[in-house]
C-alpha cells in the first residue's frame, strides 16, 4: 500500500522533470537595484549648512510612507530624526567639544546593522536581514511584541500604539500604512529601490547631504567617501556594524 | 386510550418545525437565497491577471503568494498563465482596474460572510476620494 502511495506520489514530479513543465517563476522587478550591499553615508557638514530647523528629509520619507503624526513623545511614531550631537556621538563627547558641534542636530534612522539584535530577538522573523544588507520588515508576521525595539540600542524602531490612519496628515497610496501593533522603521526605501528610484530622504535634501550607495561597488561614490574624511559611527563598540556612517 | 394529547401537540410540533426551520424556507421564499451577487466589473479592461474561473477560485492564494513573494523574496513581478508580467502589488495591479473595493470585493465577501484583514493597510484608490483617511 505504502509502495504504492510512493509511486503515485512520484508521477507528477517526475513527468514535469522529463516533460519540461516549468512552474511560472516569479522574478525582481527589472528596474530594481539587486545584488548590492546598501549603506549611508551623512555629510553632517553639508547638513548643517542648511537653513535653521530644516526638516526636507524627514517630511519626506513621512509622507511617502504614510507614517503617523501622532504629536505625543510617549507614542510617537518615527522613521528618521534628529538628535542632539552628544547623544548621537556619547564617546565623542567631552567638556570642550567644538563650538560648531556641540548641541548640533544629527539626522539618524535605521543603521541596517550588519550584525542586527533586533533580528535575533524576533520570534517571528517578521524582522531580517536581506541580502543586500536592508534589515527588512515585514509588517503582516509581526505581533508586536517589541523585543526588536528593546534589542534596537539606538532606537530606530518605534511602535504603534493606536490606528495610525487618522494621523496620517497626507496618505500616500502607493504604501500601505500600518495596524495598531506593529513596529516599524525606516527600510532604506527598499519599495523604491525596487523601482530604480533613490530613498526618499536622499532625493529630498537640497544641501546633498545624504548619500546612498553600494559598499560592493570598488567605484562607487560610497566607497570614495569612506576613504575620504574621517568617519564616525553610532556606538560602534557594541559590535553591531551599522551601515551608517557620519561624515564631521 | 389515547397515547399524547393530539388536538395540544400536533400543531404546537407543526409550530416548532416551523420555527426552526425558518431561515431555510424564508429565504427561499423572499427570494433573497437565489440573489446572486453582482459585481461591478471594470469596463475598460478586458482580462483579470488570470482566466475568471481560476481567480474566482484562487485570489486568495494568489494574493497570499504575492505577499510573501514581494514581502519576504523581493520578487515582484508576476509571470501570468496568458505569459504576460504583471506587478505583484495590490494596489498597483488589482485595484488599477478594479478602483473600489466596496463595488467589488466587498459584494461576494459581505455576501458569504468573509472577512480579510487587507483593508486595515491597504488603501484602495476611491478610498481617498470618499475623503475616508
Amino acid at each position: 500500500m505504502a509502495g504504492l502511495t510512493f509511486l503515485g506520489l512520484m508521477v507528477k514530479p517526475g513527468w514535469e522533470v522529463v516533460s519540461q513543465i516549468k512552474p511560472l517563476e516569479p522574478s525582481p522587478a527589472p528596474e530594481g537595484f539587486s545584488g548590492k550591499k546598501w549603506a549611508m553615508a551623512v555629510d553632517l557638514k553639508k547638513c548643517w549648512e542648511a537653513k535653521e530647523g530644516c526638516k526636507d528629509c524627514i517630511l519626506a520619507c513621512h509622507l511617502v510612507h504614510n507614517v503617523p503624526s501622532i504629536g505625543s513623545l510617549k507614542e510617537e511614531v518615527k522613521w528618521i530624526w534628529t538628535i542632539e550631537y552628544g547623544k548621537a556621538f556619547p564617546e565623542h563627547l567631552h567638556d570642550f567639544n567644538r563650538d560648531e558641534y556641540r548641541g548640533r542636530p544629527v539626522i539618524v534612522f535605521c543603521n541596517q546593522c550588519d550584525d542586527p539584535p533586533c533580528v535575533k530577538y524576533c520570534p517571528t522573523r517578521a524582522t531580517w536581514k536581506r541580502e543586500d544588507g536592508i534589515v527588512m520588515m515585514d509588517f503582516h508576521r509581526c505581533i508586536g511584541c517589541r523585543y526588536c525595539m528593546a534589542g534596537c540600542p539606538y532606537g530606530s524602531r518605534s511602535f504603534n500604539w493606536r490606528d495610525p490612519r487618522p494621523f496620517i496628515q497626507k496618505v500616500n497610496l502607493e504604501f500601505p500604512t500600518r495596524t495598531k501593533g506593529v513596529v516599524e522603521k525606516c527600510n532604506f526605501c527598499e519599495e523604491r529601490l525596487a523601482k530604480g528610484l533613490l530613498p526618499a530622504c536622499v532625493e529630498a535634501c537640497k544641501e546633498k547631504a545624504l548619500i546612498f550607495g553600494d559598499l560592493n561597488d570598488p567605484n562607487s561614490e560610497m566607497r570614495r567617501i569612506l576613504m575620504g574624511r574621517h568617519i564616525l559611527q553610532r556606538q560602534p563598540e557594541l559590535g553591531t556594524k551599522p551601515k551608517v556612517y557620519y561624515m564631521v | 386510550m389515547t397515547f399524547f394529547d393530539g388536538r395540544k401537540i400536533i400543531p404546537g410540533l407543526l409550530f416548532f418545525v416551523g420555527l426552526v426551520t425558518y431561515p431555510i424556507w424564508y429565504n427561499t421564499l423572499s427570494g433573497k437565497a437565489t440573489s446572486v451577487p453582482k459585481l461591478e466589473i471594470p469596463k475598460d479592461k478586458k482580462e483579470c491577471i488570470e482566466p475568471k474561473n481560476i481567480i474566482r477560485v484562487h485570489h486568495k492564494e494568489i494574493l497570499e503568494d504575492w505577499r510573501t513573494s514581494v514581502v519576504r523574496n523581493g520578487m515582484r513581478v508576476y509571470q501570468a498563465s496568458n505569459q504576460k508580467k504583471y506587478t505583484m502589488s495590490l494596489n498597483r495591479t488589482c485595484m488599477e482596474c478594479h478602483k473600489d473595493k466596496t463595488k467589488f470585493c466587498d459584494r461576494c465577501h459581505t455576501y458569504m460572510g468573509v472577512t480579510n484583514k487587507c483593508w486595515d493597510c491597504h488603501l484602495y484608490p476611491q478610498e481617498l476620494e470618499k475623503g475616508a483617511k
